[in-house]
């Protein structure tokens, strides 16, 4: 089992019609998700890599029994994509949008929090379950179907992370992307609870990232509460303090936010932090291999 | 996030109710001829510490204003030169409040911000003296909200009506406008009324599509970020030699670590992001060697932007700019070979393993050939 898709998930892509909707929905069945829609207002009707494209996502829902939306829209139309998708009773949904206004993120997850909604992302390469299928855009050719859960901030350092795990002969169980963003849905310790009680996954490998305080929160959680082998990596180690480098979330400002004190956080949690790549491929082969 | 001037952020104060001082904004001493009453003249600059810098000064009559304004219109603050000052009376008051809306990083919610300890930075305010609570984006400015910060600060019951009709316009203009900070500092509390005798107000970058007054060229002190920032690349200068272009923020950022430990020195963070057009990577490209890297090193996984994609823009800026230092590149990922072909057929090698691409940058940047 993964978490959070299985092979009843049906997938509804909002935004199918635009240039990442085709390239990235064609990818999502070529990996064997079951991609049951499209929607794209005002192009009801056509059909996009043999998938049929609705106006709107209750008739698609209606139609197809779609439960899970990858959404690919433009950041000005994000909010209210998702709150159709909540009010059509969609209860996954993956934002690879960037850019999004905080403000309206904070609207999002109050109201996906009301529905009972899981919210993946914004800015983010949403996820992947190896054998089953995948809501986002995490590269097909790096992922094995394994014993490994992964859990990060960041899009294409995954990409270089999973590949690791997959070179290792282990494989993935789920990769998830929370994104960059200063407002997140899911975060690491949702994520984090569900990779406990996964049979699939035996470790866990969590990517942080300066700036916030998820990570010291994520190892707090995982010194209480998980027994599963935790593997770390942070990003953002050499980063000069008080410059935003790309991620909203990735500033540090005054104290907080330091590698320092994620390093710190993990080691009270017994979690080994990977310097290297390499570093990370042993660690695992030791514990899991 | 756009910073707006103090005297932007005032007039939007104003328009939401909240009391400012009477002023005037002026760019030359020929723009004020009043001097009946105590003012002050206040360098407008986005950026905070203007205070002790000497951006603030007041005066009594015309020979002072003259001293005064030559004086602030020399100085610089954090690399900005002031373009306008603003010219109010002086207000007499009593005491000085912090209150603020902003951001809670780590609750992810907004939040209410109160001191009595106005006038000085938030960060220099002791903890303890400092009352903040979480407001929900739906909910907002709860009457209770407003009865607890009202209570902490120990304002008289007589501002009752003022201060919770000041919070509820910060409110407003928090999300009405998309703000990440709206801040008065301080709040000036004279016999009668409370008066904003600053303004911080920041909107979010994100925002602007429904914000198009306040798009505006961004401010930065260093020549290449600002032409980098008109270009709509991720660039931020760093110290060291070695030129680095990588795809994604978080892959960039552990190129800078991955080559911190190899013994070598980013020169620059720039994240190519998702990108389908060769000409932006030949720009991307372009930029960095305007900042004389000893070594380029160009670190992608193909994804949203393909390695082929960048192989060909590469080629482009090799044929288009006189380069002079080496270029090493690493492929990885989404088109792959047909990225290394194009490569080798203009005779550059690529890596597709990161820490051997790593270990041959910093090499180069050492000794000037890998040998």
């Amino acid at each position: 089992m993964a978490i959070l898709i299985d092979k009843d998930t049906k997938v509804l892509v909002q935004g199918i019609t635009g240039h990442q909707g085709k390239f990235h929905s064609k990818a999502m069945i070529d990996l064997g998700t079951k991609v049951v829609a499209g929607v794209t207002p005002g192009k009801g009707g056509e059909r996009v890599n043999g998938v049929r494209v609705f106006d709107d996502v209750k008739t698609a829902v209606e139609k197809t029994g779609a439960n899970a939306s990858v959404v690919f829209v433009p950041a000005l139309m994000t909010r209210d994509s998702v709150i159709e998708a909540i009010d059509a009773g969609i209860k996954l949904i993956t934002i690879i949008t960037e850019h999004v206004p905080f403000q309206d993120m904070l609207k999002i997850n109050e109201y996906a929090k009301l529905k009972d909604v899981k919210i993946i992302g914004p800015n983010c390469p949403g996820l992947a379950a190896p054998g089953i299928g995948k809501l986002g855009i995490i590269p097909n050719t790096i992922l094995k179907k394994g014993v490994v859960g992964v859990i990060s901030r960041s899009g294409t350092l995954t990409y270089e992370i999973v590949n690791v795990i997959t070179e290792t002969g282990l494989g993935e169980s789920t990769v998830l992307g929370i994104g960059g963003d200063k407002v997140p849905g899911l975060n690491f310790i949702d994520v984090l609870k569900l990779f406990n009680e996964d049979k699939q996954t035996r470790g866990i490998v969590i990517v942080g990232e300066i700036g916030g305080n998820e990570e010291e929160k994520a190892a707090d959680f995982i010194r209480k509460n998980v027994k599963k082998p935790v593997f770390a990596f942070i990003d953002g180690v050499y980063a000069p303090p008080g410059k935003r480098m790309g991620h909203a979330g990735a500033i540090i400002s005054g104290k907080t936010g330091t590698a320092k004190s994620k390093l710190a956080a993990f080691k009270k949690a017994n979690v080994p932090v990977a310097k290297t790549f390499d570093e990370l491929s042993s660690l695992m082969v030791k514990k899991l291999g | 996030m756009v910073d707006l001037l103090e005297f932007e952020g005032k007039k939007l104060f104003k328009s939401y109710g909240i009391e400012i001082p009477s002023g005037k904004l002026i760019h030359s001493t020929s723009d004020l001829n009043d001097f009946k009453e105590e003012q002050v003249i206040k360098a407008q600059v986005p950026t905070g510490h203007r205070g002790v810098n000497g951006g603030v000064v007041k005066f009594k009559n015309k020979e002072e204003f003259i001293l005064a304004f030559n004086k602030i219109s020399l100085l610089k603050f954090n690399g900005f030169k002031p373009t306008a000052f603003l010219v109010e009376k002086a207000i007499k008051h009593n005491k000085e409040l912090y209150v603020a809306l902003t951001l809670d990083r780590n609750n992810k919610s907004p939040v209410l911000l109160v001191s009595s300890n106005g006038g000085v930075d938030i960060e220099k305010i002791p903890k303890s003296r400092i009352k903040s609570i979480d407001l929900d984006i739906f909910m907002g400015m709860q009457e209770y909200i407003k009865r607890q910060a009202l209570k902490f600060i120990g304002l008289d019951y007589k501002y009752k009506e003022q201060f919770y009709a000041l919070l509820d316009s910060m409110w407003k203009i928090f999300t009405e406008k998309d703000a990440e900070l709206v801040e008065i500092n301080p709040l000036a509390v004279t016999d009668t009324q409370l008066i904003a005798l600053d303004s911080k107000i920041s909107i979010e970058d994100d925002s602007l599509f429904r914000h198009e007054e306040y798009k505006r060229d961004e401010y930065s002190s260093d020549e290449l970020e600002m032409k980098a920032k008109k270009k709509g690349i991720s660039f931020v200068r760093l110290n060291g030699n070695i030129g680095l272009i990588a795809n994604g923020a978080g892959l960039t950022l552990a190129t800078i670590d991955q080559i911190k430990l190899a013994g070598g020195m980013a020169g620059d963070f720039l994240d190519l992001g998702g990108t389908d057009d060769p000409a932006r990577v030949a720009e991307a490209i372009e930029l960095v060697k305007d900042s004389n890297p000893k070594v380029l090193f160009i670190n992608i996984f193909g994804g949203v932007t393909k390695a082929d994609t960048v192989a060909e823009g590469i080629v482009q800026a090799i044929n288009k700019l006189n380069i002079t230092f080496k270029i090493v590149v690493r492929l990885k990922g989404f088109n792959e070979a047909k990225g290394k072909e194009l490569l080798k057929k203009n005779e550059i090698d690529s890596f597709t393993d990161m820490g051997e691409a790593i270990q041959e940058v910093v090499k180069l940047a050492k000794y000037g050939n890998s040998d």
